[in-house]
């Protein structure tokens, strides 16, 4: 099985790098998620199921969906909020 | 795929940096012994000892408990830091979507449940296979981000005080495992023989509801609005 | 060469491609990305080199990952949170203001 570790391990550098040499940020985002899944078949060959769940719920889910919404949160807005008094009123305790 | 970065110079101070640390690293890796005892069998045998057959969950929460309890905390830290960045007093008085459309909606009903139950069975089976708190916690997690997506759960529900009570429930209650000891004749996260494995088992069931609340707090608390005119 | 060490060398890999991105690449959230993915090299390393023993793999790494992971999704959501209230307060996604180093971006 050393040639399919070899090749799992190429394809994982090789989306890391396409990833990292984006323009386009949503592209990036998901090719994150598209890694983040790579790697939990990576930690199956390695014998640790534990890790591979984690990193398929955690590392892919979650923080694929943080990292889309602060995407849309930059786009959504064309000009920042405006600084009032910061502080001037304490949220719900 | 993407354009090769001929349009992007090569930026030579961090290339420099990057073949410097990958040089150290490599070499540290390959200077190891390639064929090392390790820790498993004294930890295969211990977990045996301890009654938890997942030795990857005995180790988290009984051998280097005193890891665990300070990654929550860190976990908790990382949560109220986001809570407090909020950008406005009443930011999370909105919704994220008006309303569910029908395929999410519709989808959504179904798969919250199951994934409920879903994070319920990976922490029960979490001491006899692949499984544990965080596994749970995390599919709960997503139920909460699910929920927030299509409408069903409120931002402002991030910052009230029954979620801050289930975000503060897991921590305390593992400090408080942790501490009890120190009234009998133990140590710190010594846990008493007879009773480890109802401790352990309250414990990730608590840590498996603050991991879920605090990842569905991370994600509502810095969730953006979809409606840019009510900026006030 | 067994196949861990195929696997702890990608993650060396990894780790100085994440640590290139992170130094080169202006805007933050590619920043976080690639923090990222440092992340997961190191990750790679830990586990691939736990499992040089011959019988199990060595559970105490695969725990030290576990919670790895979860640290690194919270380092992720509170940098974005950071990186939207920057932008909130400055209205810029970098550091420096556009074109001021010479990057096109």
């Amino acid at each position: 099985m050393l040639a399919f570790d070899i090749l799992l391990v190429a394809t994982i550098i090789w989306i890391a790098v396409g990833s990292l040499s984006q323009a386009k940020l949503f592209k990036s985002v998901v090719m994150f998620v598209i890694f983040g899944l790579f790697m939990a078949i990576a930690w199956i060959r390695l014998a640790s199921p534990d890790v591979a769940l984690a990193e398929a719920a955690i590392g892919a889910g979650v923080t694929g969906a943080l990292m889309l919404d602060a995407i849309g949160h930059l786009r959504s807005r064309e000009t920042p909020y405006p600084t009032g008094p910061e502080g001037a009123g304490e949220p719900d305790a | 795929m993407s354009r090769m970065p001929e349009r992007r110079r090569i930026r030579v101070v961090p290339l420099l940096v990057s073949l410097v640390l990958f040089a150290i690293v490599m070499r540290a890796v390959l200077a190891l012994p390639t064929s090392a005892e390790g820790l498993s069998g004294a930890m295969t045998a211990g977990a045996k000892a301890s009654g938890i057959k997942n030795v990857v969950t005995a180790v988290l929460l009984d051998f280097r408990g005193y890891d665990t309890l300070l990654e929550i905390a860190v976990l908790m830290l990382a949560t109220v830091a986001v809570l407090s960045l909020r950008a406005r007093p009443d930011a999370l008085s909105r919704k994220i979507t008006d309303t569910a459309g029908p395929v999410l909606g519709s989808l959504t009903r179904a798969f919250v449940p199951i994934m409920i139950v879903v994070a319920g069975h990976l922490v029960w089976i979490g001491s006899s296979g692949p499984g544990g708190a965080f596994q749970g916690g995390a599919v709960l997690g997503a139920a909460g981000i699910l929920l927030a997506l299509s409408g069903y759960a409120r931002p402002r529900w991030s910052a009230g005080r029954p979620m801050r009570w289930v975000l503060a429930v897991g921590l305390l209650t593992f400090i408080g495992v942790a501490l009890l000891p120190l009234f009998g004749d133990g140590t710190l996260l010594q846990y008493p023989d007879a009773s480890r494995k109802d401790l352990l088992l309250l414990v990730e069931v608590l840590l498996t509801l603050s991991i879920g609340a605090s990842l569905t707090s991370l994600f509502l608390a810095s969730a953006s609005d979809t409606s840019a005119e009510e900026r006030s | 060469m067994s196949s861990h060490y195929v696997y702890a060398m990608g993650g060396v890999v990894l780790f100085a491609l994440g640590t290139y991105a992170l130094l080169a690449r202006p805007h933050l959230i590619h920043k976080v990305i690639a923090a990222n993915f440092m992340g997961s090299g190191v990750f790679l390393v830990l586990i691939g080199l736990g499992n040089r023993t011959a019988a199990e793999p060595d559970p105490v790494p695969q725990a030290m990952v576990l919670t790895g992971i979860v640290v690194t999704v919270a380092m992720t959501a509170l940098g974005l949170a950071i990186v939207k209230r920057y932008y909130s307060a400055t209205g810029m996604t970098t550091l420096d203001a556009p074109g001021e180093d010479g990057e096109r971006r």
